[in-house]
């Protein structure tokens, strides 16, 4: 393991981590503004879009509870699609967690802020300092950015009418595309993504909306345990 | 009912956060583990992607949403950011129902 607090971190280095945070910060925060907006075209008051954007806060979640919403599923099985897409926080939290180093009040804290773009921007910082400026440089300037996008999105979005007219159905697929497209970097990912888009539109006609989304969650449980050799050891 | 959903999982949400900070990392170290967590967002993201785009209720619908997608992948293929591949789709499935 690493001993993160022999290495200073220099002010120069620090601002250097402080720029690119804020930039990708900006970059992501941004986006809330297209969240806010499908919400309430999903059918959510902008209270609801506001509370999900202040409480849930990991957008991938938030579009899958929105869009099963959209697509007529019911409330519940919006929220199980949310919290299982929500498991990936889990993964990056046992990661950041030696590294970060924090505990007690600090660590619920930054759990809240625990996110893609977060652990992105210091999970490769070879100290628990300049780890922690990342993360809370990166999650703290796209909590405030993506909460003032989601409520300008979901006020704007409440007032234009019709969202079909706008295209904002079909906007919502081209964000989960948009979501999805990094992770297909390997085959394996590839073979479970076309499985699973698969799966879900045979399942379409025959069960309520919202199960065809979770039964695709299977593909994964089941490639992840089947799929032992090859793929998995070249990554590493 | 929202409501519900919305508190439920934003609560449930943040307990999976709290909770990869607050536990040894040796539960990583099973390489299923890891091998599932990593293909979760992919196998959901991809089901998404199929249900937002062909499904309407019980049926399967080519539609403008279609249309969308094409111009979601060219867009994403061009290297794109975020809000301009969700703008593109949603540009190119209003002006093929303005037609």
């Amino acid at each position: 393991m690493r001993d993160p607090d022999q290495l200073a971190l220099t002010a120069q280095a620090r601002s250097a981590i402080v720029r690119d945070s804020l930039a990708v910060g900006l970059a992501t925060g941004t986006y809330g503004v297209s969240f806010g907006a499908l919400s309430v075209a999903a059918g959510l008051s902008v209270g609801q879009t506001c509370a999900l954007s202040l409480l849930m806060f990991t957008g991938a979640s938030q579009f899958a509870l929105i869009g099963v919403l959209a697509a007529g599923g019911a409330p519940l099985s919006g929220a199980l699609t949310a919290l299982l897409l929500g498991t990936r926080n889990t993964l990056y939290g046992l990661r950041l967690a030696p590294l970060l180093a924090w505990s007690g009040w600090r660590r619920a804290g930054a759990a809240h802020l625990l996110i893609d773009e977060s652990t992105a921007m210091s999970v490769t910082r070879s100290s628990t300092a300049a780890a922690r400026v990342g993360f809370l440089t990166t999650g703290l300037s796209i909590f405030v950015l993506w909460n003032l996008a989601t409520f300008g999105g979901a006020v704007a979005g409440s007032a234009i009418g019709d969202p079909r007219t706008y295209g904002l159905d079909a906007a919502v697929g081209g964000a989960f595309l948009a979501l999805l497209w990094p992770r297909l970097h390997d085959v394996r990912a590839r073979i479970v993504a076309v499985s699973a888009a698969a799966l879900a539109l045979g399942l379409v006609p025959l069960s309520p909306a919202g199960v065809p989304v979770l039964a695709a969650g299977g593909i994964a449980l089941l490639a992840g345990v089947l799929w032992r050799s090859g793929a998995a050891e070249s990554r590493r | 009912m929202i409501w519900t959903a919305v508190l439920l999982a934003a609560l449930g949400c943040y307990l999976l956060k709290l909770g990869g900070l607050s536990v040894p990392p040796r539960v990583l170290e099973r390489p299923v583990v890891e091998r599932v967590a990593d293909l979760i967002p992919v196998a959901l993201l991809a089901a998404l992607v199929a249900v937002q785009v062909v499904g309407r209720g019980h049926d399967l619908v080519l539609d403008a949403r279609a249309a969308g997608l094409v111009v979601a992948v060219a867009l994403l293929l061009l290297r794109a950011p975020f809000l301009l591949v969700v703008f593109g789709a949603a540009l190119a499935a209003a002006l093929l129902r303005l037609l």
